[in-house]
């Protein structure tokens, strides 16, 4: 059928081409703005999974803060000497219960962590001491000069610790503060770049043998954490729900952390972000569609004798109503892809310059914000464009064929 | 000539609310337009004459009173039906003419049949009506606002005639054109009414009034 209503939109378009173009426009604005936001966020957060899905084999395990009574005990009078703290701690019984059933699933390990003050030369600072057994050290770090240590007052150190104090092999560190007592520590090892990891962030921290850390600090078999390295990833929830079962039967002893739910916390954040992002962006059609209601106001007001003989000659009030809404549609639907055009170009640059690759650009969680985007656009459009379409199908002919 | 009642009026009143209060248009106006008739509607400026066309042509409702066309009082029918007669039987000619201005000549003829029959008029009704009032193709494919007043009231004359409606109104059809012009509209009037097509024509001037058959003189709302 030939539409002849659809016609009159087309021609009223084309008639009014700069105010067309402008409202337009202002779709062609909101719909780039919020399909780049939302591919930005998808790309970041695909290629953070990525990279955290490399650390996800690891499980760990700490004292649950309801596990009373270890903390301070025997032996404990100097451990938490740097900061003061009660931290909670795993007994050598408790991590034994883990290892049986955690065993099974790969390499159960355990960990003395403390925050201290460190001097190099004149210079101050603090750090992370940790104490591990020497095999853990060989399977865990890689040494990019120098060995592991041998004795008991020698240290591996992480790159940024190295860059940061300009330490070299045998360079000489006092761990503890004055009052406390000093313990120097040679440096025999630097380490390879870990990056951020659940079980041991050694950047920037020393790491030596348990011998050095509980020579220090004391509280033997009173370990900060105990990780379980994972030989199947895919073990992680079992795993846990197995060392759950076990060692919180009667009381809560132990927490169980996979790197699922951290996975699932960036996940979220990044998501929450994104919106938070597109939102702003969203601002950009409420821009337009406050443009498309005016020039589809502008577009009624124009056209009242017009609208007045189309009622007068027979024309349903449904009929007018479709007129001004084919219009709003056009130009949404116009705007819409000129705009996921040019999202194509501006997405990219923007995720280029924000997550700095594009390996995700064209995954389907990514590119998928391009439609959305389309489709927000086109709605909002076609919401404009109902108020000014409902008046002007609600015109009283006579008034309206008396308009000039 | 078939004697059957087409409009029919009763007590028609119509009173529009200004800030200066009520103005009663047409006063308790009943009168009866028979099918075939030419009937001429004359009076002074504000004599509610075109109020008394639009009511006619269900543009507008009374405030009061009946209106029967064809036997069917249009109080009982809702907007879509006076739409719909608007459509099928009534044939509008305005003085100022009326056409849609982003529609060539031919367009606007064929405008009412595309609402009526959702089709494109493939009869060739529109041409021959066009035909019929002196418009050939070339000046069809022309938009109104450049065709001279006369070719519009040509244009709006065929528009009207379309959809073979019963009743033609008329509201100051030669108002704006000249005198030779103006007669050979109402020669096209006099011609329909010939072949059967019931006129009802506003005009004050007397000499158009002519034309028709019987005349009705309205002042202050009132038929006289």
């Amino acid at each position: 059928m030939k539409d002849v209503i659809l016609q009159l939109s087309l021609r009223s378009i084309r008639i009014h081409f700069l105010r067309s173009v402008l409202a337009a426009l202002g779709i062609v604005i909101g719909v780039v703005a919020i399909s780049s936001m939302g591919m930005m966020g998808a790309n970041m957060t695909l290629s953070v999974t990525e990279e955290l899905s490399d650390m996800a084999n690891i499980v760990v395990i700490t004292a649950s803060s309801g596990n009373g009574g270890f903390s301070g005990g025997p032996g404990g009078s100097m451990r938490g000497g740097g900061s003061g703290d009660e931290e909670e701690k795993i007994s050598e019984d408790e991590f034994k219960d883990i290892q049986k059933v955690a065993e099974k699933y790969g390499l159960v390990y355990v960990i003395y962590s403390e925050s201290d003050t460190i001097e190099v030369g004149d210079r101050e600072g603090r750090s992370t001491i940790y104490g591990l057994e020497d095999e853990v050290m060989h399977e865990l770090f890689t040494v990019t000069n120098g060995t592991y240590p041998k004795s008991t007052n020698s240290v591996m150190i992480g790159p940024t610790l190295a860059d940061r104090y300009d330490l070299k092999i045998g360079s000489k560190i006092d761990i503890g503060d004055e009052e406390e007592g000093t313990t120097t520590v040679r440096v025999v090892g630097i380490l390879d770049e870990r990056g951020m990891s659940m079980d041991i962030n050694s950047d920037s921290a020393i790491i030596g043998s348990q011998k050095l850390f509980t020579g220090i600090y004391g509280g033997e078999g009173e370990y900060d954490q105990v990780n379980l390295i994972l030989n199947d990833v895919n073990d992680s929830a079992k795993a846990k729900t197995e060392i759950l079962e076990r060692m919180n039967k009667k009381e809560d002893t132990v927490n169980v952390q996979d790197s699922s739910r951290m996975l699932e916390s960036i996940t979220s954040t990044l998501s929450t972000m994104t919106t938070f992002v597109m939102a702003i962006a969203g601002i950009s059609l409420l821009v337009a569609a406050t443009s498309i209601f005016n020039v589809m106001m502008m577009s009624v007001t124009e056209r009242v004798r017009e609208i007045g003989i189309m009622r007068s000659i027979g024309t349903q009030k449904s009929e007018v109503m479709k007129m001004f809404i084919y219009e709003a549609v056009i130009l949404g639907v116009i705007g819409a892809i000129i705009g996921a055009i040019l999202s194509l170009a501006i997405g990219w640059i923007v995720v280029l310059a924000m997550v700095g690759s594009t390996d995700y650009f064209f995954s389907p969680g990514s590119i998928v914000y391009i439609p959305s985007a389309m489709l927000v656009g086109i709605v909002i459009c076609v919401v404009s464009g109902v108020y000014p379409a409902w008046r002007a199908s609600n015109l009283d002919p006579i008034e309206a064929l008396r308009a000039e | 000539m078939d004697e059957k009642p087409l409009i029919e009026l009763s007590e028609v009143t119509k009173v529009y609310s200004l800030p200066s209060g009520d103005v009663t248009a047409l006063d308790r106006v009943s009168l009866t337009i028979m099918e075939g008739e030419f009937v001429a509607i004359m009076g002074p400026s504000g004599s509610g004459k075109s109020t008394l066309l639009n009511q006619m042509g269900c543009l507008d409702r009374p405030t009061s009173g009946d209106l029967y066309i064809h036997g069917r009082n249009t109080r009982e029918m809702n907007d879509r039906e006076l739409t719909d007669l608007r459509l099928n039987t009534i044939g509008y000619i305005f003085q100022k003419f009326n056409l849609i201005p982003l529609l060539t000549a031919y367009e606007n003829v064929e405008y009412p049949y595309l609402m009526k029959h959702r089709k494109p008029d493939d009869t060739g009704q529109v041409d021959s009506l066009l035909g019929m009032v002196g418009i050939d193709r070339a000046l069809a494919a022309h938009k109104p606002p450049e065709l001279s007043g006369g070719q519009q009231q040509r244009v709006a004359v065929a528009r009207a005639l379309i959809n073979d409606p019963m009743l033609l109104l008329c509201d100051e059809p030669t108002g704006n054109l000249d005198s030779v012009t103006g007669h050979q509209i109402m020669d096209m009037l006099t011609d329909l009414n010939k072949k059967g097509r019931t006129i009802l024509m506003v005009t004050h001037d007397a000499e158009v009034a002519k034309f028709a058959r019987r005349t009705i003189v309205m002042r202050d709302g009132r038929m006289t």
